[in-house]
């Protein structure tokens, strides 16, 4: 979107009005009196020596959508990673603060990250299908825990996939490599793999990021869905999207020794419409990169 | 082509040494094509030569040169050769090896390649590697007066007085093992010691060309370490460890001095891994120097023979099989 | 109702714990196989440390092999021989083997590209005993004799096509733009290749022919019925007879390699097997200076490569 020849407050003007044209075609209930799921308390995360998030303070609600937004580079991926410990897997990773879910805290000692990673599923950029069949994609999560019965496979899978809206698609091919699927339908796949675990949160990264437009639209709406059951928390360079998409944002910016911190956090109508920082209000209007 | 005139600040190049350029040019074209020809005519003698000085052998003997069977003898005396007692015994030694340094092997690959801390890690591969860098006699030497007596007979022992009464498996390791420890079990053991550095190197490489991005999804779900490994990293780079699997047991074959010191050398008509036995190319490398007549010589030219396209059929097959994990890599998907 | 939901979450406890367990068991497994590898590689390197090193002394390096029962024999006839092999074998394998790297890097999908690559393929994997059979039928039939001459051809054939790979592996690690900058500035290709591309390769080129004769180095079998193995070879008597008698440098050579040749691993082979303890014993300390030669080359090569390796990363 450029505003060529508008003086600056009316291109404000015109760009809010756009967003809030967006956010109205898709109808959404944000409940502002939801329960809190997964809070993060004064969280600061380093690399080393070099901290890369600073201070963050988050209550993520459950059954909402919840986006975190901000220039790249800013620790929005960095941040979501901390919520299902996969940070853990960077050895120069390390934390201070806590990441609390259902009120417990996740880095506490003793905590089973394996039961941690179950309740928080997570989808990524890139779809990164397991190379087995659409079905054992599916079922590898259940397999884990021990599921063995052909039939309540098979219910899992059915299950997974119609909640990730790929079922009618694969149904007829199940056993068919699910590296042999377009990148939408892949992005669907890593999602029904992620359900079929039966999570409480799914965190996805910049999941349409990959994807071209249509099937971008077709997560949109599969997340609308995934909402009824699950909390979800999305980062997304695409404000758009956020707009569209999320009950709630958090946005996120770096600071002077290149930490990133939360800036704002409020309902997205709020964030899009009348946010209360300056530089929040200056990143959807289009103005910072 | 450069034009008669070069660009730069006007400087012209004289022609003498233009021409010199040119034919420089030539000249090296000629000398890497000459090269690599070489290259190539000296794979194709190498076949030619071991099938046309052979040729009094396979036309004499046939291919029952190869073919199983009780009767064997090798006899230079009345110049009657069968390569049967030769060829079981390269097979049965390079297979047990492979049997056991396959899991061992892969064990160490899995470890140097996901579990092992940083700063581990070069110091374990260099040493690993060391292992390679030991040369056959070596290992033979350490094999007769060491490995022998201190780990094979003692092992030969207990196997034979197990396994050596169970019926099927009695065959194979009917006892008793020689005193001297000199048998295919030897052999096998210590071809074992000297393939899983091939086997170990190359499985390590394929762990680590999987892209990250499945360990992640794997550990996203719940994995554990060890389920990551066995049920999503293996599989997808399974071609990759066949083929090095391959190489090792291309190595297996034609391995001489350390099996030729401790096998023992004999062709005396058990099957049995505790008894002594005789390869393929521990035979070529025991008689050949002495060798008189032209069919002794010729016969044992066709076992190298058939040690080559043994060999050369494992290679293509390995090859194959790099292939195809270079093909399965996956490509984005057709959005 | 799903298994996945009937999974209590004490069954669950439960199963993870016991994946937990698995998982431990097989990570500890993983580690304990690689301990178990290692243990062949120190008890062979100390025997040989221990047991050579008892019947190693000066004289050993600098005296040829004595008849059995006369003491102070040395082994310099196997020190000579292997030089002479080595020699011999990079004079043979090194330039076809660079020319044809410099073919593959440049020309990979080129017919004689892609027979090159195959042609590498299966020479590498020939054993060793059958280059030997090889070269065998290839020189010593004809020639009439065995020779050192076939021998070092023996080991050629056997380290070409590590020279050739590694060869060509760095050839194609020097950026692009350098063979673009040096056409780009009128330099034809051969003065690029040699000038150039070669000099930026040369380090890991270097360290690939240190690696392949540390290989050569060792091998046996091949030699068996090539170089075949002589206790009398002496270098120092074949030179001086022929300076003394004002034969032409040619003449030397020809006389050196024309004829059959010891090494340090033929020398093993055949003291190892013989049935004389002070024998065995020798046969101990020629291991011992073996492998400090092969190792030492394999060490050297690789520390460099690290190095450069370090210092390509910044």
């Amino acid at each position: 979107m450029s505003f060529p020849a508008l003086p600056l407050d009316e291109a404000r003007k015109v760009s809010t009005n756009m967003t809030m044209e967006i956010m109205t075609q898709i109808k959404r209930e944000t409940n502002g009196n939801a329960l809190i799921k997964v809070s993060v308390k004064k969280m600061d995360v380093y690399y080393g020596k070099f901290r890369a998030l600073a201070d963050i303070n988050l209550d993520v609600r459950e059954k909402q959508i919840t986006a975190i937004i901000g220039p790249s580079g800013c620790g929005k991926s960095t941040l979501l990673r901390s919520f299902n410990r996969m940070n853990d897997l960077t050895p120069s990773c390390r934390m201070i603060g806590e990441i609390t879910l259902d009120g417990e805290n996740i880095f506490a000692p003793g905590v089973d990250v394996v039961d941690i990673r179950r309740r928080v599923g997570m989808v990524f950029q890139r779809p990164n299908p397991f190379p087995k069949s659409i079905y054992d994609n599916v079922a590898y999560g259940p397999r884990l825990y021990g599921v063995r019965r052909r039939t309540d496979l098979d219910e899992v899978v059915e299950r997974s996939l119609k909640s990730a809206a790929l079922w009618e698609e694969v149904k007829d091919k199940l056993h068919q490599s699910g590296m042999s699927l377009s990148g939408g339908q892949q992005q669907r796949l890593c999602i029904a793999r992620a359900l079929a675990v039966e999570p409480e949160v799914i965190l996805m990264d910049e999941p349409a990021s990959a994807l071209d437009p249509i099937s971008t639209l077709r997560i949109e709406e599969l997340m609308h869905d995934l909402a009824k059951e699950y909390t979800i928390i999305i980062v997304t360079h695409n404000m758009q999207q956020a707009a569209r998409v999320s009950n709630y944002t958090a946005m996120m910016m770096i600071d002077e020794q290149r930490a990133g911190r939360m800036i704002e956090y409020d309902q997205t109508q709020v964030i899009f419409t009348r946010p209360k920082d300056k530089r929040t209000e200056d990143y959807v209007t289009g103005r910072f990169g | 082509m450069r034009s008669q005139n070069s660009p730069f600040l006007g400087f012209r190049q004289p022609k003498r040494l233009q021409r010199f350029f040119q034919h420089g040019d030539r000249l090296w074209q000629g000398l890497i094509i000459l090269g690599s020809a070489l290259v190539f005519v000296l794979m194709l003698s190498v076949g030619w030569m071991l099938w046309s000085r052979s040729v009094a052998s396979r036309t004499g003997f046939g291919w029952s040169f190869l073919t199983p069977t009780n009767n064997a003898s090798w006899d230079p005396v009345n110049d009657h050769f069968q390569a049967w007692p030769f060829i079981y015994g390269t097979l049965l030694t390079s297979l047990v090896a492979i049997v056991v340094a396959v899991p061992v092997a892969g064990g160490i690959a899995i470890f140097l390649a996901e579990l092992c801390p940083p700063w581990l890690r070069t110091p374990l591969t260099w040493m690993v590697e060391l292992l390679a860098a030991i040369p056959s006699v070596v290992y033979g030497l350490w094999g007769i007066f060491v490995f022998l007596p201190q780990v094979v007979t003692p092992i030969g022992n207990f196997l034979g007085n197990t396994l050596g009464n169970i019926p099927v498996l009695s065959s194979l390791f009917m006892g008793p093992i020689p005193a001297s420890g000199a048998s295919r079990l030897a052999a096998s053991l210590i071809l074992t010691i000297m393939i899983i550095p091939t086997i170990a190197a190359v499985t390590r490489d394929v762990f680590l060309a999987i892209p990250n991005s499945q360990r992640e999804a794997a550990k996203a779900l719940g994995s554990t370490e060890w389920e990551t490994i066995w049920q999503v990293l293996i599989p997808y780079g399974l071609s990759g460890i066949l083929g090095a699997v391959i190489l090792g047991l291309g190595r297996a074959l034609g391995e001489t001095m350390a099996v030729t010191m401790v096998i023992g050398n004999s062709i005396e008509g058990s099957a049995s891994l505790l008894r002594p036995g005789y390869t393929m190319a521990s035979l070529i490398a025991n008689e050949f120097a002495e060798a008189v007549s032209a069919l002794h010589t010729g016969a044992l030219i066709e076992i190298g023979l058939i040690l080559f396209v043994m060999t050369l059929l494992l290679n293509m097959l390995a090859r194959f099989l790099v292939w195809q994990v270079a093909r399965q890599t996956p490509q984005e998907g057709r959005a | 109702m799903s298994q996945m939901a009937e999974l209590t979450d004490r069954r669950r406890a439960l199963s993870i714990r016991r994946r937990k367990t698995i998982n431990a068991v097989m990570i500890t497994l993983t580690g304990v196989l690689t301990a178990l590898a290692l243990v062949p590689l120190f008890w062979i390197i100390g025997y040989v440390i221990v047991r050579g090193g008892k019947a190693i002394n000066l004289d050993f390096f600098i005296h040829m092999p004595t008849p059995l029962g006369v003491t102070g024999g040395g082994v310099l006839s196997s020190i000579e021989g292997t030089l002479v092999l080595i020699i011999l074998a990079a004079v043979f394998a090194i330039p076809p083997g660079v020319l044809a790297a410099f073919y593959a890097a440049r020309y990979p999908n080129r017919p004689l590209g892609v027979a090159l690559r195959f042609s590498t393929d299966v020479l590498s994997g020939v054993p060793s005993i059958v280059v030997g059979v090889f070269v065998y039928g290839l020189m010593v039939v004809p020639m009439g004799h065995y020779s050192g001459l076939a021998g070092g051809a023996a080991l050629a054939v056997i380290m070409l096509p590590t020279i050739i790979r590694t060869t060509e592996e760095m050839l194609k690690l020097v950026p692009g733009t350098l063979r673009e900058a040096s056409l780009g500035l009128g330099a034809p290709e051969w003065k690029t290749s040699l000038s150039v591309l070669f000099p930026a390769a040369a380090n890991g080129i270097l360290t690939g022919f240190l690696l392949a004769i540390a290989r050569a180095a060792g091998e046996t079998a091949p030699l068996l019925m090539t170089a075949l193995g002589n206790e009398r070879f002496n270098l120092g008597q074949i030179v001086s007879g022929g300076v003394q008698n004002h034969q032409s440098i040619f003449t030397i050579i020809g006389r050196i390699i024309n004829a059959p040749v010891d090494s340090l691993p033929l020398a093993l082979w055949k003291y190892a097997q013989q049935p004389y303890p002070e024998r065995v014993e020798q046969s101990w300390a020629v291991a011992l200076v073996l492998m400090i030669f092969v190792l030492a080359i394999n060490i050297i090569a690789r520390v460099w490569a690290q190095e450069r390796a370090r210092k390509m990363r910044g």
